[in-house]
Parts: structure tokens; C-alpha cells; sequence
């Protein structure tokens, strides 16, 4: 299972990447792994204030739909519109084109995050 | 949790495997989309192994399942199935199910696992005579092998004198040095098998289908594809279309109900008087739109401001490339091509009442 290195992740399987002053969030690999094909997703509105763990994006696959959470609080600054033509990115690229919002954080160190190890440590192995 | 007499094979090929009626089965091996296609176009293995396997025999057999399930099993010959139903005194479905005629005296009933247990009690303590009902959960074997290859790859594993079972047939066979059942039945709307066996069995047959159609796109197929396919094929599932507080009627199912026989049979009544004077509620198909979000069991279904009815089962086809569903609705029903809505995650979703077959008959 591929967990890079420089970023940060959810116990809900979220992870944030850190920019100079916004996180760029997507789901990880085990996640898409776990959810199967991506068939739709629903993404928070630009400007949206959103709290750490709030409900605020939804990915579907043929099986179900799941909620994704905000790791961290903030207001959304982006959303990866691609994917409403091309859901199966989240599988494809999950840290990649697969992306789903850009939030700017509230705090500039964010907490109640894991590291790669400890969110490896997470997983069944 | 109960380990299905297959669950060697599945580890084998790498299933992720889920708790389902108290059975850990597979959900997917390769891909739910990838299952789902090679089901579609070439050929696709399920494990349905929890399906209950439940033998009816002695001289009273027929007589006791003419009393106790609404279709008429007095219309089988030997070796012919019928889809039916066991009702309750409402006329609410306990258990659908498919019942065989393997001799005068000898009827196989493939339930659902859900109610394996409970149908046993019911039917061994129903009071009919000169007939023993047996055939606990966990002491058989079951596959299907569904897709237009099927017969191909089946054929190779029979001798060259061997016949394949007509469509609802039922035969017998000597598949990879065992005795089994082989059905001309399904739950994917692609022509296929369902091979019924005994639990030590089950591996070497399984692995034997999976080698004879390697070539063919044969796919292991887990609940995941297994329940995207029926519902394109508009087949209803147990406790999401159908429960006891739905009737076969209601269900749009009255085609397996014979009322034109004089037996009596739990719920007839009932079911009499909704073909008479109509239901309050039906089941409808709908379809969505590409790019929306995809209908699911327990969404509420609206007609402008009015709520009308809950989606039952609702699935994005991965054939149609849009959301399907069936949807519980009251009466009368708005026809064919009518735009209702359903409402997820506080957002209105457009839909058209469809037939509830979503994919061409074959």
C-alpha cells in the first residue's frame, strides 16, 4: 500500500499535503483500494467554512457511498472539478490527479494528525 | 460467523471477503466493474454457497409444498424449476426462492440465506404429512456460473453425452469426479448455471470452472458484482425489495403467485383481494442520468413536493453508465418515462419511472 512520505493523514483516510499557506486533501491509496471503482464524488462549495472531522465530500462507488471528512479546519479555497468527468481518478491517482478540495487551515501547524508511520500502523496488515 | 466451504479458493485468489447473513463470502476479487463486465460479455463465477439447500422428500412432498408456497408446484415435470414464494398469512413475503422437482418425491428449494433457518422451521413444522424437509445452513456447496460463455465452459467438463439443462431445468451431472445438480438458472439475466453439491466437493469443482474457462475471460465474481448485475436484470433481493410487509403483488411479482388452483396456501387470501381491487403501493423502476449521483437502498423518492415512495435497491449500472433502482411507490403509479426525483444528502436528483428490467431480456 503506497504511503508517500511528505504528507500527512486521517484516521479516516484522508491525507493533507501542506502548501505555503493551503493543504491540498485527497483519500489514500487503502481507501480507494478499499472503496473500489469510483463512479461519482461530490465535492465541498469554494468558501465553505469547514471544522476538522466535519462531513463535507462524498465518494461513491458502485457498492456505496462514503463520507470524506475535513482533516483539518478552514475554508475551501479549491475543488477538483476534473472529477465529475473522470471519478476514476480517485482510484487511478489517489495523491495525484485524484485530489479532491484545497482547504486554507485555520492553523498554520495543523494537529490530531499521523505521520506515514503512524498511519501505516493503522492499517491491517 | 460461518466460513464458506469455498473460502480456501478465495483466499487463494486474493478475495477481500465481508460478513454477509452470517457467512464471510467475497465480495471482490479483480474489481466490482471488472466482475460485473466479464459477467456481461464473457463469463463470471459466484460462490453461493450460503444459499440455503433445502430437500423436500417423501409421497406427501408435493402435496405439502402445494400447501405451503404460492406459485404451483403441481405444474413441474421431474427436472423443472419454478421461482416461488413463501408467504406469510398477510401475504408478505418471507422467503423467495427456487423450487425444483428432482423426482416424484424428491423437490430441492434454493433459499436465501437469510432466512435459510427460519424457512427449515417453518416448512419442517408446518404438520404435512409423509414429508421430511431437511438440509441445515452450512452443509452444502453452491456456485454459479453465469455469462455467455457458460455453456462453453461447462461443456468441456462433461462427457460428450452429457446434455446441459434447458432454461429453469435442472439435471444431473458427474462434474470433476462428482455428483451434482446443474441448473439452467441465475441471478445476473445472462444465461448461466447453478451447480448444487456437498461441502467437500465444492473446491474441486470450483477450481475445475475456473481452469476450463481461463481462456474464455472467466472472472471470479464476489456479492459486489453479484448484486449490480441482478439489479440491471431487475431481480429483486430479499429484505431491501422484498419482506414480510411486502406482497408478491405489490412487488409487481404476481406472475409467480397461482391463484387459478384450488389449494389454499398462507396469504392467499390477501394476494386474491389486491389482484381484485389493486395495491396501495407498487414497484417501479427508475433511471437517472449520467453524472448524477447514484440512487440508494432508503432514499426517499418524491413527485414535485409530495413523497411518494422509498427506493429499495438502487445501484449506478456499470452497463448503462447512469443510476438504477427499484423504488417502492404508492398507487397509481406514474407510467414509464414520467420524471419523479429522489433526495440524497438534502439535494433533489431527477429520475424517470422505467421498467424494472434496466437491460435487454435474453
Amino acid at each position: 500500500m503506497n504511503i508517500p512520505n511528505d504528507l500527512l493523514y486521517a484516521k479516516s483516510h484522508e491525507w493533507l499535503r501542506l502548501e505555503k499557506d493551503s493543504g491540498t486533501v485527497g483519500i489514500t491509496d487503502h481507501a480507494q483500494s478499499e472503496l473500489s471503482d469510483v463512479v461519482y464524488v461530490e465535492l465541498p462549495k469554494i468558501g465553505r467554512k469547514v471544522a476538522a472531522g466535519e462531513a463535507i465530500a462524498t465518494v461513491e462507488s458502485v457498492k456505496a457511498a462514503s463520507d470524506i471528512y475535513a482533516p483539518v479546519s478552514g475554508e475551501i479555497v479549491a475543488a477538483n472539478s476534473v472529477l465529475s468527468s473522470d471519478p476514476g481518478l480517485v482510484n487511478r491517482e489517489p495523491y495525484g490527479q485524484g485530489w479532491l478540495f484545497r482547504l486554507k487551515p485555520d492553523q498554520p501547524k495543523p494537529s490530531g494528525l499521523l505521520s506515514p508511520a503512524e498511519y501505516s500502523a493503522t492499517l491491517p496488515h | 460467523m460461518a466460513d464458506s466451504p469455498l473460502a480456501p479458493c478465495h483466499r487463494a485468489l486474493g478475495a477481500r471477503m465481508i460478513p454477509f447473513a452470517g457467512w464471510n463470502l467475497p465480495v471482490e476479487y479483480s474489481g466490482l466493474l471488472a466482475e460485473h463486465k466479464a459477467t456481461r460479455q464473457a463469463a463470471g463465477l459466484f460462490d453461493i454457497s450460503h444459499m440455503g439447500q433445502i430437500r423436500a422428500r417423501g409421497q406427501g412432498a408435493l402435496s405439502a409444498l402445494e400447501s405451503l408456497l404460492a406459485n404451483d408446484p403441481g405444474k413441474l415435470r421431474d427436472g423443472e424449476g419454478q421461482y416461488t414464494f413463501l408467504l406469510n398469512h398477510q401475504g408478505g413475503v418471507i422467503d423467495d426462492l427456487f423450487l425444483y422437482r428432482l423426482g416424484a418425491d424428491d423437490f430441492l428449494l434454493v433459499v436465501n440465506a437469510s432466512r435459510h433457518a427460519e424457512d427449515l422451521q417453518l416448512l419442517s413444522a408446518s404438520g404435512c404429512r409423509d414429508v421430511t424437509f431437511s438440509g441445515t445452513p452450512g452443509s452444502t456447496a453452491g456456485m454459479a456460473l453465469q455469462g455467455p460463455q457458460s455453456s462453453r465452459i461447462l461443456t468441456r467438463l462433461l462427457p460428450p453425452s452429457a446434455a446441459l439443462p434447458g432454461r429453469n431445468q435442472i439435471t444431473r451431472h458427474h462434474l470433476a469426479g462428482h455428483d451434482v445438480w446443474v441448473a439452467a438458472t441465475g441471478y445476473t439475466g445472462e444465461d448461466g448455471f447453478e451447480i448444487f453439491t456437498g461441502l467437500s466437493a465444492g473446491p474441486a469443482i470450483w477450481n475445475a470452472i475456473l481452469e476450463a474457462g481461463k481462456n474464455d475471460g472467466l472472472l471470479p465474481c464476489g456479492l459486489g458484482s453479484r448484486d449490480s448485475l441482478r439489479l440491471e436484470a431487475g431481480f429483486p433481493l430479499n429484505g431491501q425489495d422484498l419482506s414480510p410487509e411486502i406482497t408478491p403483488i405489490e412487488a409487481g411479482l404476481g406472475f409467480f403467485v397461482d391463484l387459478n388452483r384450488p389449494r389454499a396456501f398462507p396469504g392467499r387470501s390477501v394476494l386474491e383481494q389486491q389482484k381484485k381491487t389493486g395495491t396501495a403501493r407498487t414497484c417501479v423502476g427508475l433511471k437517472g442520468q449520467p453524472g448524477q449521483p447514484p440512487p440508494r437502498h432508503d432514499y426517499p423518492v418524491f413527485q414535485g413536493d409530495k413523497k411518494i415512495g422509498v427506493i429499495t435497491s438502487g445501484v449506478p449500472s456499470p452497463t448503462l453508465g447512469h443510476g438504477i433502482a427499484l423504488a417502492l411507490i404508492t398507487t397509481p403509479a406514474p407510467a414509464c418515462g414520467q420524471d419523479l426525483e429522489f433526495e440524497v444528502r438534502g439535494r433533489r436528483v431527477p429520475v424517470k419511472v422505467s421498467p424494472r428490467r434496466f437491460i435487454p431480456k435474453k
